[in-house]
């Protein structure tokens, strides 16, 4: 949902014309997340049927211009002041693969684990050269840039500890004798529970320690 | 002495090789409660390279270090530096090597107490002979590239942990040093601060040095051209990286 408050906020500087949003996005984040024109209409034509921007003037080159309305405006504020939330449950695909792969027999895991460090950190590496070679930033459009590499390095990072952290605690559970690879079964699972059931429980443990 | 033995039992040296380690193992204690630290590395740095070393706690990194230091001896193996082999050289010739060519950062930092930090700075030059004109500005210069000129008069206890930390990297950099070795030299810092540095070292070893770099921190490794992991005193893995593709679209690519 980014996108759509990402352009409601520039909206709340001025009317823009589709195109105009466009090249407004891509200098404010570092051209790093490319818009295509036609997501930038899609997005608008929601915007415009929630009644959070209107269309406006046409100008001799036949530019439409939209503008925000005060429901919209109200959506930036809220935006700006509230936490942007990363559904606990969001897929990811590297923890899944890590996940399947131990259940499985035969897999080598510290190779499955090791052939990821080797990708990770060399996408590292390449973000931090990337990075060195810009120098310091000389506009706002440079720190814009910059910011963004900086969290794709710390992303990246994350996945490398991730890794290590995994590596460390998969060989005590292999010293433990409980690494035995899963059956095919017809039962149905006992021990799952939802990670949102299972943050909620943490939490009433916590309040009530 | 074994001059010519030693040299003809080794490959040549490359022209710009700065370290080789060959075949380098270590055991601490004897018999039953012998620790093997080392099993068996070859390793080279040379002039514009910098090598991270990543690995768990007690993987040897930092006994790898100080064995490429010539700060301890290796059980077997042999370590070059500019293709000098340690074990030829007497003690009093290793001593000026570590002081004219070496830059050492220490895990635990290793600072004189009694000396300011500008002072702990210039000691190898000082003890090299160097014009007190010329020391005082070789310090200076060092203290300023980790940011801490306005520093230079305070005595370690007065220092933060990260400030001495960052003593300890002028100290490694003083001069006109070659080869750098720097044990989690960044453990210390703040994220911000800790970039500056790594920063530093890589424009240092742009400019022609070479440097061996431990850490825990694969932001800070990243740093660097080659990654090698350790693991019970063996490398299991390195990462090359030879010619960056461009991860990133838009206008910012190299
Ligand atoms: N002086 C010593 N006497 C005996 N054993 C030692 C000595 N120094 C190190 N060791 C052992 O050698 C192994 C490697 O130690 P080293 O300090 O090189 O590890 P490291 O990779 O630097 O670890 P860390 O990340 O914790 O600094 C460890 O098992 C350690 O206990
Ligand atoms: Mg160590």
């Amino acid at each position: 949902m980014s996108v759509r408050q990402s352009l409601l906020a520039i909206l709340d500087q001025g009317p823009c014309y589709g195109y105009q949003l466009r090249t407004e996005f891509d200098r404010r984040t570092g051209s790093i997340w490319p818009l295509n024109v036609g997501q930038i209409y899609n997005t608008l034509d929601r915007l415009e049927r929630d009644g959070l921007v209107a269309k406006g003037d046409t100008d001799e080159q036949g530019h439409v211009y939209y503008q925000i309305t005060d429901a919209g405006h109200d959506e930036v504020t809220s935006w700006l002041s509230s936490p942007v939330v990363r559904s606990a449950a969001a897929r990811d695909e590297l923890a899944i693969k890590l996940a399947i792969a131990v259940t499985l027999p035969g897999v080598d895991i510290s190779a499955v684990i090791q052939v990821q460090r080797r990708g990770s950190l060399r996408t590292l590496q390449d973000l931090t050269k990337t990075k060195n070679a810009s120098g310091e930033p000389e506009s706002a459009g440079d720190l814009a840039w910059q910011l963004v590499v900086d969290s794709l390095i710390f992303a990246a990072e994350a996945e490398v500890r991730w890794l290590d952290h995994s590596e460390a605690r998969l060989a005590r559970a292999s010293a433990a004798g409980l690494m035995a690879p899963m059956q095919l079964t017809l039962e149905p699972p006992k021990r799952g529970r939802p990670v949102r059931a299972a943050v909620d429980n943490d939490a009433q443990v916590a309040g009530s320690l | 002495m074994s001059t010519q033995l030693a040299a003809g039992s080794t490959r040549p040296t490359k022209p710009d090789e700065l370290l080789r380690l060959d075949g380098v193992a270590m055991h601490y204690g004897r018999g039953e409660t012998s620790v093997t630290a080392l099993a068996g590395i070859d390793l080279t740095v040379s002039r514009g390279e910098l090598v991270a070393i990543m690995g768990a706690s007690g993987s040897g990194k930092s006994t790898l270090l100080t064995i490429a230091g010539g700060l301890t001896q290796p059980t077997s193996g042999e370590v070059v530096i500019e293709g000098q082999w340690l074990s030829d050289l007497p003690s009093a010739q290793i001593a000026i090597l570590r002081r004219r060519t070496l830059g050492f950062v220490f895990q635990d930092f290793n600072l004189i107490p009694t000396l300011t930090a500008q002072e702990n700075v210039t000691l190898p030059l000082e003890l090299d002979g160097w014009p007190r004109r010329k020391t005082r500005t070789a310090g200076l210069d060092a203290l300023a590239a980790v940011g801490l000129k306005d520093h230079a008069q305070r005595f370690p206890e007065d220092l933060s942990g990260g400030q001495q930390q960052r003593v300890a990297i002028a100290r490694a950099i003083v001069g006109t040093r070659r080869l750098i070795l720097a044990d989690e030299p960044t453990g210390a810092l703040d994220s911000a601060t800790g970039e500056g540095v790594l920063r530093m070292l890589r424009d240092r070893v742009d400019a022609g040095a070479g440097g061996i770099l431990v850490t825990h921190d694969a932001r800070h490794a990243a740093w660097a051209d080659r990654i090698v992991f350790l693991r019970d005193g063996r490398i299991v893995d390195e990462n090359v990286r030879d010619h960056p593709e461009s991860l990133l679209a838009g206008r910012r690519t190299i």
